[in-house]
């Protein structure tokens, strides 16, 4: 029997997930702050046609202290440098919700979209931190639960918004003299508990209509987006995060360290651990390339999960193994693509036409 | 002594001034159409592209407008998209002072000069305006008289943000295991923002990426005076230009600033013909088609805020006054006449002596600086304005996107350049070196 195909996203954060990274990868730490940096990655993770790439972000540095990577460039415009120079790989950065505009969130993501010609994702994220509510001083830092409700609502918002006008609202009826058929335009009229938007948006309906979103499914109140990430660090509880949100793609994150050799693999983990010992969140594996690929299946089937949300370890060295071994090794067991069907994310994702709300109302 | 000048390439958004009907005129919002006017103002060695910002909807009479062109892309997306496609252009994007808060207007503006290795630049522009407010939590906070404190504020916070990562605190030891020492750290404490923490960004390749200021009042023009790079003007003619020009470099000396320290750059527009007479002919044609007869009616409305469908475009001005106490009939467009009366007196006095129609007063009275003639004409007149303190440079905004730029730079930019007044090669990668 083929096993179901999987979907494959891998996070390009930094210089790779664990903290000590940056001092065992080859890469100058200045190119951190640098397009180039993660174009690289992305067209590593692009050859291997995965379907998307992620960048993390917040409103303030990470913590830890001066052995590990601070700063970082926002986490949007960075994929935005991208999106023109790369051609089928999905674009997800991390967008907060917390302390950000709801109408800047929803016209940037649709101009990624543009811009990327149909690739946008968008990983809603609440700004929970004293310090994040400190740089902006004009509310406190939310509760778990209301950051994960306004987070709702600001996807909520951004989907009407990208929905407010009709594919077809720009006629150019120079008879009449209409640039567009205001009829197709709408008011979004959102009223949330958490703030207002009255609409429409300036930026029309983007490509894919509806840009993939994406929520950690974490909290019980995690809205059912598109795509739900599960950080959860067992199996157990991964497969309870999948029956809890039938209607989304759910995604296991999966921290990876690759070697040739499982001594080898080991012997890495445990250098990166001796520079700065370190516990990453959701699913671990330390193996080979064909250890992983057998995995992965493995835990899809057991949980019941679409696909993983890969992090390699060190950059690019573990992302050079899943995209040189890794993915050829799941090919050859029919476990994934064979390259990209589609052009756009949703495609990737196989998640169907986006319906538009107020078409026609 | 011989000024170089300075061009810039304004991304036509939503205006009248595009020619929205012509079959070149291509998508307002593809990406490929950035991409198509920035890879042609590289070619013409420009100094930097432009984006406005609107972030509502113009309405008039209670509906959304619909002649004008609508829609655009978010402008810090769009320009950070665009430094993968360029080397050496500066990218400029309007942000509002109003709709934003510092830290993250300065991580945007940061990440793009990051991005783009030296390239971006911010237009400071303050929106006291209730209309847009509906779109953001803030709502209408902001009275008019505040928007400068706040916009003043503002920026001297983004720049204590930009600065924040003193020289070597990116330390980059792998051996000892320092990354970066004590970065970012920051505290404000002001009347408009009382914030404190640490900044996520490095110092940029410019520093201080370049400030542009679009403001006209005498509050706007101090605040250009004292603190930005660039001020994007209306006043584009002749004596107008020399007029603004003259007042705000006088401004200068009062913060201790050098006459070339801040760039005038009023915006304008071009059309060029195989001889002068063709080109001011294709120029009347091109105003026609930017001044359709339902826009003229509805720019008329704009200022008598009154009803004015029943009169013909064709005909006399409206011999009804202006209703200077009704609420604005148009939402979302920047009001430059603040006396409605007066301004219907002047024009009427104009339409008089003159004999035009309701149709031909709006041309004349929406027109900016436009630039008509033949190649070589048009480029000695651009020199001319510029050596004669009328500007440092031009925005200039072409009437057909994405390619209305492309004849400008394969027929005049060469005669600039043998006038010896515009680069032929970069100075550096960065605008800073560019402008300055
Ligand atoms: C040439 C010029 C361009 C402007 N462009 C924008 C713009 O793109 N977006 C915007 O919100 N306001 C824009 N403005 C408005 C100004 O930022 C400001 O709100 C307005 O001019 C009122 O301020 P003032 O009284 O100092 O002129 C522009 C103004 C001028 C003169």
């Amino acid at each position: 029997m083929v096993s179901a195909q999987l979907h494959l996203g891998v996070a390009i954060d930094g210089a790779g997930y664990h903290p000590a990274a940056w001092r065992i990868s080859a890469v100058e730490p200045a190119a951190l702050f640098t397009a180039g940096h993660y174009l690289r990655y992305a067209k590593l993770a692009e050859a291997a046609s995965l379907d998307f790439v992620t960048l993390d972000d917040s409103l303030a540095l990470q913590p830890g202290g001066e052995g590990v990577v601070r700063g970082r460039l926002d986490a949007l415009l960075t994929l935005s440098a991208i999106a023109p120079v790369t051609s089928r790989i999905g674009l997800v950065p991390t967008v907060t919700t917390t302390h950000t505009e709801p109408f800047h969130v929803s016209t940037s993501v649709a101009t990624l979209d543009y811009a990327s010609r149909g690739r946008a994702g968008v990983l809603a994220v609440p700004s929970l931190t004293a310090a994040e509510a400190a740089h902006f001083a004009r509310r406190p830092a939310p509760s778990p639960e209301d950051g994960d409700a306004e987070t709702a609502e600001v996807l909520e918002v951004s989907t009407r918004l990208w929905d407010s006008w009709e594919d077809d609202a720009i006629v150019r009826d120079a008879a009449t003299g209409r640039f567009i058929d205001r009829d197709k335009l709408h008011y979004v009229d959102f009223e949330g508990r958490f703030f207002s938007v009255k609409g429409p948006s300036i930026t029309p309906r983007p490509p894919q209509g509806h840009p993939v979103t994406a929520v950690y499914g974490d909290s019980p109140h995690a809205r059912a987006a598109d795509v739900v990430v599960t950080r959860a660090d067992h199996l157990d509880a991964v497969r309870a995060t999948a029956a809890r949100h039938p209607g989304a793609k759910v995604l296991a994150t999966v921290s990876i360290v690759l070697a040739e050799t499982e001594q080898g693999a080991r012997d890495r983990q445990r250098e990166l651990d001796a520079l700065m010992p370190f516990e990453p969140a959701g699913l671990s594996f330390t193996g080979t390339p064909a250890q992983l690929a057998a995995e992965l299946p493995r835990w899809a089937a057991e949980t019941g999960v679409a696909g993983f949300h890969l992090r390699p370890a060190v950059l690019p060295d573990d992302l050079d193994l899943l995209a040189g071994e890794v993915v050829p090794a799941l090919r050859a067991a029919g476990a994934f693509r064979s390259g990209y069907a589609g052009t756009t994310l949703r495609e990737h994702l196989g998640l169907g036409v986006a319906v538009n709300q107020y078409q026609g109302a | 002594m011989t000024k170089q000048i300075k061009l810039a390439a304004h991304f036509p958004g939503v205006n009248n001034t595009t020619v929205w009907s012509d079959p070149a005129s291509g998508s307002q919002i593809d990406f490929a159409s950035f991409e198509h006017l920035a890879r042609t103002a590289e070619r013409g060695k420009f100094d930097f592209l432009f984006l406005a910002e609107g972030l509502r909807l113009r309405e008039h009479a209670g509906k959304i407008l619909d002649s004008d062109v609508v829609g655009r892309p978010n402008t810090t997306t769009v320009l950070a998209a665009l430094s993968a496609v360029t080397t050496h252009l500066g990218l400029a994007g309007t942000l509002s002072s109003t709709f934003n808060e510092p830290y993250e207007v300065a991580r945007q503006v940061a990440s793009i000069d990051h991005l783009s290795g030296g390239r971006a630049a911010w237009n400071v522009v303050t929106s006291p305006d209730a209309f847009t407010g509906q779109n953001f939590r803030r709502g209408g906070f902001l009275k008019r008289e505040d928007r400068y404190a706040r916009a003043e504020e503002f920026l001297a916070t983004v720049r204590e943000l930009w600065d924040s990562w003193a020289p070597g605190t990116l330390v980059g030891d792998k051996e000892n295991g320092v990354f970066a020492r004590d970065p970012g750290r920051f505290v404000h404490s002001g009347p408009q923002f009382d914030i404190a923490g640490e900044f996520t960004l490095p110092r940029t390749p410019q520093g201080q990426p370049i400030v542009i200021q679009a403001g006209d009042s005498d509050e706007g023009r101090e605040f250009a005076a004292k603190t930005a790079d660039v001020i994007f003007s209306r006043h584009g003619t002749l004596e107008d230009g020399q007029a603004f020009y003259h007042d705000v470099k006088r401004r200068l000396a009062a913060y201790g600033r050098d006459h070339g320290e801040l760039l005038i750059m009023p915006a304008a527009t071009f059309v060029l013909g195989d001889t002068d007479a063709e080109a001011e002919e294709n120029a009347r044609e091109i105003r026609l088609q930017q001044v359709r007869p339902a826009t003229a009616i509805q720019f008329l409305e704009q200022v008598w805020s009154r009803d004015l469908s029943d009169y013909d475009v064709d005909g006399p001005l409206p011999e009804v006054d202006p209703d200077p106490d009704a609420e604005p009939l148009t939402w979302g467009r920047v009001r430059h006449e603040k006396d409605p009366l007066e301004t219907a007196r002047r024009w009427r006095a104009v339409a008089e002596e003159k004999k035009l129609s309701i149709r031909e007063l709006v041309i004349e009275a929406t027109a900016r600086q436009q630039f008509v003639g033949t190649p070589s004409t048009v480029a000695a007149t651009i020199d001319e304005y510029v050596q004669s303190d009328a500007a440092d440079g031009f925005v200039l905004v072409p009437h057909l996107t994405p390619g209305g730029l492309d004849e400008f730079v394969e027929k005049v930019v060469p005669h600039l350049q043998e006038r010896g007044v515009f680069r032929t090669e970069y100075a550096g990668p960065t605008l800073r070196e560019q402008l300055f």
